[in-house]
């Protein structure tokens, strides 16, 4: 009786086997990853990090629940593809790399508990994490504290550099004065309507922005609004851009209300392809939620837009597609993400080692050429050297390049003259 | 401040944003109707309206992508099936809800905070299983795009038109079943005397779990309605709940009359605010306000006069 559902199972696993064996003499002549050939343990590690013969361990620290799991999805992912590609190619210094992830939960202070844990109990020898301001802030002593390595993908307000952090995002200056100066020049603009949601980031982008349209640009800023996060309603605001009829509206609204502010500009008829706007915060990740014909026509100014035209991009979008879905959108954050892990393993190579203060020495000057954005260096300030382009938004929810910087722009976290 | 503008312009832009207050004062009603219902009426603190509303949104999503493959020579018209299904949708869930969980914490409506602030979580995890984490972006058909042309330099936006009509439709229909219908008299009889109602012959456990689905089906319409202003993802509820409670509490409990005087001054002060200064500033102000009189009223602006 026992032996007969048997017999039944083991024909068929049988057959398997056999054509496993069969394909065994071609798998062995793929060029497949070894690991355990890199340099001996004790030499690469030499502070106790989660380092074997043939492993090193890494944490992923963003949140998956939440309010910001909408925003931080992407550079899961994003993080998530680039492990498995470098592995594909061999790992780190000869070792498998090997992901921790852990879930912020879109709470700053579980944000802290959860490094603290990467840091201390797993010994990660790097942190891919963090989105918002709020969250990197609160991880920021952290990872200052117990000498961890955090790779942050966000663009973000600068007045920040540490050891410890490799910024992978633009700061303000790098991302805004580049994108006000096309605007002025190509559309004539002077007269400039802010508006953001209330928090550090769009504050502090939008004084930067200020003083360089008053100061440099010679024009005017007619209105600075600040919503509360999380607004629904922008009537208001949207009469008063009316009524001050401004060349160029800037906006780093965020979030959910990013989608209700352009449904609501869109019906009260102001018409995005002849009012310029210019926005820093809407990524193709934003626009899959505000909808293509709502924000069509608006202009866009970062440094990463999925559609742009390189080989390397040619290769990321597809295998990013394969790998999370064929409808998933990559955004500028999500980019950004993908470059901590590479960076890292440049870092590591260049090092020749996985200690993290050899790496925050060794990480000024390194380059990373296979960059979806194009190409990409580690700044002494350890933000990254990267052009900035601005793109046209399309119904299909992709951006059109319009604009890139000839050269890379230097990142300046503390500029002057704009504080 | 309005020194280098035209009368005209002026006059247009005061007429635009006094409308664009009719509009605050219409979606306020209506995400403020169904609480009222389910606070006014029953007592119950439901913390977990605004995912009720995500759920009418949801379905508002699924129909017009239905719609899109299956049926799109009648896309133009799919939003009103949708809210009807989103009706249904969220009222079968709330009267699921009233079931399972509410109504074992009648005699304890403080713990209604804690189980239905649960539910909320649990419903947003939910969404993000089934709908993915990021937002998703509702189609809507063309002739519900874009806005009216009143003169040359007044427009007022057509989905704004479209809220107010719904909200207006929707307070006739709840009042009538409330103050006129044989229903609504039952209700009124529970929430005044439980247990007399019961003894004059009153099935309270259907009352109760009708009115409860009434109340979670009316915010199902409005998350379907809200599609055409905000945001849908699992937690875009979020956005909503705590204006929705202020407006219900502001306007006295257990009073349909007070929630619809107290959005219209709330929405009508904060959008007055908003176009004179700032509009954090406008908030702080209009919070303020609402908490003075509520030191001087805490019964809120109408409330029912009944001997304790």
């Amino acid at each position: 009786m026992s032996d007969e559902p048997n017999k039944d199972l083991r024909s068929p696993l049988r057959r398997k086997l056999l054509m496993g064996a069969a394909a065994l003499p071609l798998v062995s002549i793929l060029p497949r990853p070894s690991f355990g050939a890199g340099p001996a343990t004790a030499t690469v590690n030499t502070t106790g990090l989660a380092v074997t013969d043939t492993e090193v361990t890494v944490g992923i620290l963003h949140s998956a629940t939440g309010t910001m799991a909408i925003s931080e999805t992407g550079s899961i992912q994003a993080e998530k593809l680039a492990i498995e590609q470098i592995n594909a190619a061999g790992g780190v210094l000869g070792r498998k790399i090997k992901f921790i992830q852990e879930d912020g939960a879109s709470d700053w202070p579980t944000f802290a508990e959860k490094a603290k844990k990467l840091l201390v109990n797993d010994k990660v020898a790097a942190i891919m994490g963090c989105w918002t301001s709020a969250s990197r802030k609160a991880v920021l002593p952290v990872v200052e504290q117990y000498n961890g390595m955090l790779y942050y993908p966000t663009f973000y307000e600068g007045l920040e550099q540490s050891k410890n952090v490799i910024y992978t995002g633009q700061e303000a200056t790098q991302q805004i004065l580049a994108g006000l100066n096309w605007i002025a020049k190509e559309k004539g603009a002077k007269s400039f309507f802010f508006i953001g949601s209330d928090y550090i980031w769009p504050r502090t982008s939008n004084k930067i922005a200020r003083k360089h349209v008053e100061n440099v640009l010679k024009g005017k800023v007619v209105g600075e609004e600040y919503y509360a996060l999380g607004s629904t309603q922008f009537n208001s605001v949207i009469n008063k851009i009316k009524l001050t009829k401004p060349d160029v509206i800037f906006t780093d609204v965020v979030g959910g209300s990013n989608v209700a502010f352009y449904k609501q500009l869109k019906a009260a008829g102001v018409d995005l392809s002849k009012q310029a706007l210019l926005t820093i915060s809407v990524t193709e990740d934003e626009i899959d939620g505000i909808g293509g014909e709502n924000i069509a026509g608006a202009y866009a100014c970062m440094k990463y837009f999925q559609s742009l035209d390189n080989a390397n991009n040619k290769n990321f979008v597809p295998a990013f597609k394969k790998a999370w879905g064929e409808k998933t959108v990559i955004g500028d954050v999500t980019q950004a993400a993908y470059l901590g892990p590479w960076l890292w393993k440049l870092t590591c190579e260049k090092a020749g080692s996985f200690d993290v203060d050899k790496i925050a020495a060794a990480s000024a000057g390194v380059e990373f050429k296979g960059a979806p954005e194009g190409y990409v260096r580690i700044h002494e300030n350890h933000h990254l050297w990267s052009k900035t382009r601005v793109g046209r938004a399309k119904l299909d929810g992709q951006f059109e390049l319009i604009f890139e910087t000839a050269d890379l722009v230097e990142p300046d976290p503390f500029p002057k003259g704009y504080q | 401040m309005f020194g280098e503008y035209s009368i005209g312009d002026l006059g247009s832009i005061f007429v635009m944003q006094g409308f664009a207050g009719l509009i605050l004062f219409s979606v306020y009603v209506l995400m403020a109707l169904g609480l009222a219902i389910i606070f006014g009426q029953m007592g119950v603190i439901n913390m977990a309206h605004g995912e009720f509303m995500i759920l009418g949104a949801y379905v508002t999503w699924m129909t017009s992508n239905l719609f899109q493959s299956f049926l799109p020579s009648l896309f133009s018209g799919y939003f009103f099936l949708a809210m009807m299904l989103a009706f249904l949708a969220s009222g079968a869930l709330g009267m699921l809800v009233e079931w399972v969980l509410i109504r074992h914490l009648y005699k304890r409506p403080l713990d209604t905070l804690l189980a239905t602030w649960g539910l909320s979580l649990m419903l947003q995890q939910a969404y993000r299983s089934i709908f993915g984490p990021r937002e998703v972006g509702v189609e809507l058909p063309q002739w519900m795009l874009g806005s009216l042309k009143v003169t040359d330099s007044i427009e007022v936006p057509i989905n704004g038109v479209f809220v107010m009509g719904l909200t207006v439709l929707i307070t006739i229909v709840v009042a009538y079943v409330l103050y006129k219908s044989r229903w609504g008299r039952q209700v009124r009889a529970v929430v005044q005397n439980r247990i007399m109602a019961g003894a004059v012959g009153i099935n309270t456990e259907k009352v109760d779990r009708f009115t409860f689905g009434l109340g979670c089906g009316i915010a199902g319409i409005a998350g379907s309605a809200f599609t055409m202003i905000g945001s849908t993802g699992p937690t875009s509820g979020q956005l909503y709940i705590v204006d929705t409670f202020l407006v219900v509490v502001f306007g006295g409990a257990a009073s349909l009359l007070g929630t619809i005087a107290s959005a219209f001054s709330i929405s009508q002060t904060q959008s007055t605010l908003e176009f004179f200064m700032s509009g954090s500033m406008a908030k702080v102000l209009t919070l303020l306000a609402v908490v003075g009189i509520l030191m001087l009223r805490p019964q809120g602006l109408f409330a029912l006069k009944v001997r304790k």
